[in-house]
């Protein structure tokens, strides 16, 4: 996903004169080809990444798209004020690539878990917050990139994640993808959690409970409309996100039950992480079976929803 | 080769307040016209910046109040956002919007905040007031000036208790690195913070050297001799291919002799009648 994403980077930069990369310091051989023939409006510049934000956001001052990349936490996190301030403030057209969302970084800790991004980056006017699924949905997510208005942050996933978002379905900014329709259950998920809402979503189809998958690529602006347009027909709506459950897709989606539809609101499921620190190592899929993100533990987590036996948030 | 022991003479060179003429008064005015429209401000930090603005606007920059958005003007960042009475003073008389706006400083119907917001004040190019993001942004304008092969240039003035940001040293370090001849930084050495005197907060000496250290070529100027800062900025870039420091020894409150040096008069609110007229019978000398 992560060189899908560059490889637009560079076919973009190659087609359009104010399009420049700014990384940190990232691994060897990152997007070479691109220094090697665009060597002008390539930045490579070291661990500073107050300072990268600041830099893009002069750059697009003065006209030109920066796509800046490094990983999640330090992209968020090290440099929240610059996000605020120098890109939300100014609404530059400035692009957030960001290495490793949720818990691709599994084995590294808690340093590196980006588990409160889209938090984060949610609460900022003017902010647009990306989680594609897979690698081919980020190579119809990125050309889109170019010519909007304002910053936005697009959360990578691990890489080598399963395909399974469909050309047909089309990709809309800020619109949301049916990936499954039907059933008195909708799953809303975000990033690599509507592949395994959509396991969960098989896994309980073969005992017949039909589930509806709605994938969130767009958090923010959130598809209201795409919730709100199917409340009458589901008995049980499951938001699954690869985030604390502080302020990420459940809460948006919350926040909309309560402002919009609030008699549905009981009828909500937020599966995430809890308000906590990381306590394991291991791999991304062991952390989100540690946390019931799994399809199994979703599907699980469905049908006692369907019983009204489960607790309502995990 | 750098003569290092010159620098430092010059930086340690004790600066004796020259007299400030009309023009420097009368912009002095225009702060405390601000300062009395919204009953507040950062009077001692505008005040240390006055010359500044004022040779910069008057002298050095290439700009237009007709035309703020002038593809070819010189870029200018007042990174100390909250010294935006200076600027709001300088802007004012050069005509980018009209006086009266500073009679609404601070309020809720004007467009001069306690800090410049781009998307408001004419001639401002980018909002500040969070410290230490100036630096940053100036790069990134120098940068693109180089990229686009222009010839325009991009002037920073920071606080000195804002390079005490560690965001400005990345700056500086990016700017070392492009061989940024286009950027300068000047640092506005009031040598007073918020709280106390910078050398007992936070020492920034030796400060030549640490901006030489990082490729910047460096000046010391009494940051209000009129003469002494068109002199050196007249000879910009001071080394071809390296970025440009400005450390501009300045005194806090400088006009209003009761404020100069002292801390409780790096932002004032809730003044009184007698206070104000005060302040403009020390400016008039």
């Amino acid at each position: 996903m992560r060189k899908t994403c560059l490889d637009y980077v560079y076919e973009l930069a190659k087609q359009d004169e104010r399009v420049v990369f700014i990384g940190s310091d990232l691994g060897a051989g990152t997007l070479d080809q691109f220094r090697d023939e665009m060597p002008d409006r390539f930045f490579m510049e070291g661990v500073s990444e107050q300072n990268l934000i600041g830099m893009a956001a002069g750059l697009a001052m003065e006209g030109f798209i920066p796509y800046v990349n490094t990983i999640a936490t330090f992209i968020t996190r090290r440099c929240y004020e610059q996000l605020a301030v120098d890109l939300c403030l100014h609404n530059l057209p400035v692009k957030l690539i960001a290495n490793g969302g949720g818990l691709v970084y599994a084995p590294l800790g808690p340093t590196h878990l980006a588990i409160e991004d889209i938090a984060i980056l949610r609460a900022l006017p003017r902010m647009t917050v990306f989680a594609p699924c897979d690698k081919e949905e980020m190579a119809r997510l990125v050309p889109q990139t170019l010519d909007m208005d304002g910053p936005c942050y697009i959360r990578l996933a691990k890489g080598g994640d399963e395909i399974v978002s469909d050309q047909a379905r089309g990709f809309q900014m800020g619109k949301a993808i049916a990936m499954r329709e039907g059933g008195k259950v909708l799953i809303v998920g975000t990033g690599i959690t509507t592949t395994r809402a959509l396991h969960a979503a098989e896994e309980l189809a073969a005992e017949g409970i039909q589930c509806g998958v709605l994938h969130m690529h767009t958090v923010k602006p959130l598809d209201e409309a795409a919730i709100l347009d199917r409340l009458s027909d589901v008995d049980l709506l499951v938001t699954v996100e690869e985030h604390t459950l502080v302020g990420g897709l459940g809460s948006a989606v919350g926040d909309l039950l309560l402002d919009k539809a609030p008699n549905a609101a009981g009828r909500l499921v937020r599966l995430g992480i809890p308000d906590t620190f990381s306590d394991k190592y291991g791999t991304q899929d062991e952390l989100l079976e540690y946390y019931g993100l799994q399809g199994p533990q979703i599907a699980q987590r469905i049908r006692d929803g369907l019983n009204d036996t489960g607790a309502r948030v995990a | 080769m750098i003569d290092l022991a010159a620098l430092e003479r010059e930086a340690h060179t004790v600066y004796q307040p020259l007299p400030l003429d009309r023009r420097s008064r009368d912009l002095r005015r225009l702060v405390v016209r601000g300062l009395v429209g919204g009953g507040r401000g950062h009077l001692g930090s505008a005040l240390s910046a006055i010359e500044l603005v004022r040779v910069l606007y008057d002298d050095v920059m290439a700009h237009d109040a007709e035309r703020p958005d002038w593809d070819k003007r010189d870029r200018f960042l007042l990174s100390k956002g909250h010294g935006c009475l200076a600027q709001y003073a300088i802007l004012a008389d050069h005509g980018y919007f009209p006086m009266a706006e500073l009679d609404r400083f601070c309020r809720f119907e004007g467009i001069l905040g306690g800090h410049p917001d781009a998307a408001k004040v004419p001639g401002v190019e980018a909002s500040t007031g969070a410290l230490g993001h100036g630096p940053s942004i100036a790069v990134g304008m120098a940068v693109a000036a180089k990229l686009k092969g222009a010839a325009h240039r991009v002037f920073c003035v920071t606080g000195d208790g804002e390079i005490n940001e560690g965001s400005v040293w990345e700056a500086a370090m990016t700017a070392g690195k492009h061989d940024l001849d286009n950027l300068t930084i000047i640092v506005d050495y009031n040598k007073l913070q918020s709280y106390e005197r910078t050398e007992i907060v936070q020492d920034l000496e030796p400060l030549t050297s640490k901006w030489e250290s990082f490729g910047f070529a460096v000046r010391n100027v009494d940051g209000h001799d009129v003469d002494a800062l068109r002199r050196t900025f007249e000879t910009l870039p001071f080394a071809t291919g390296r970025p440009n420091a400005v450390i501009a020894h300045t005194i806090k409150g400088r006009g209003v002799a009761h404020a100069e040096g002292d801390p409780s008069w790096h932002h004032k609110s809730k003044m009184s009648d007698e206070e104000i007229a005060g302040i403009l019978s020390a400016i008039e000398g």
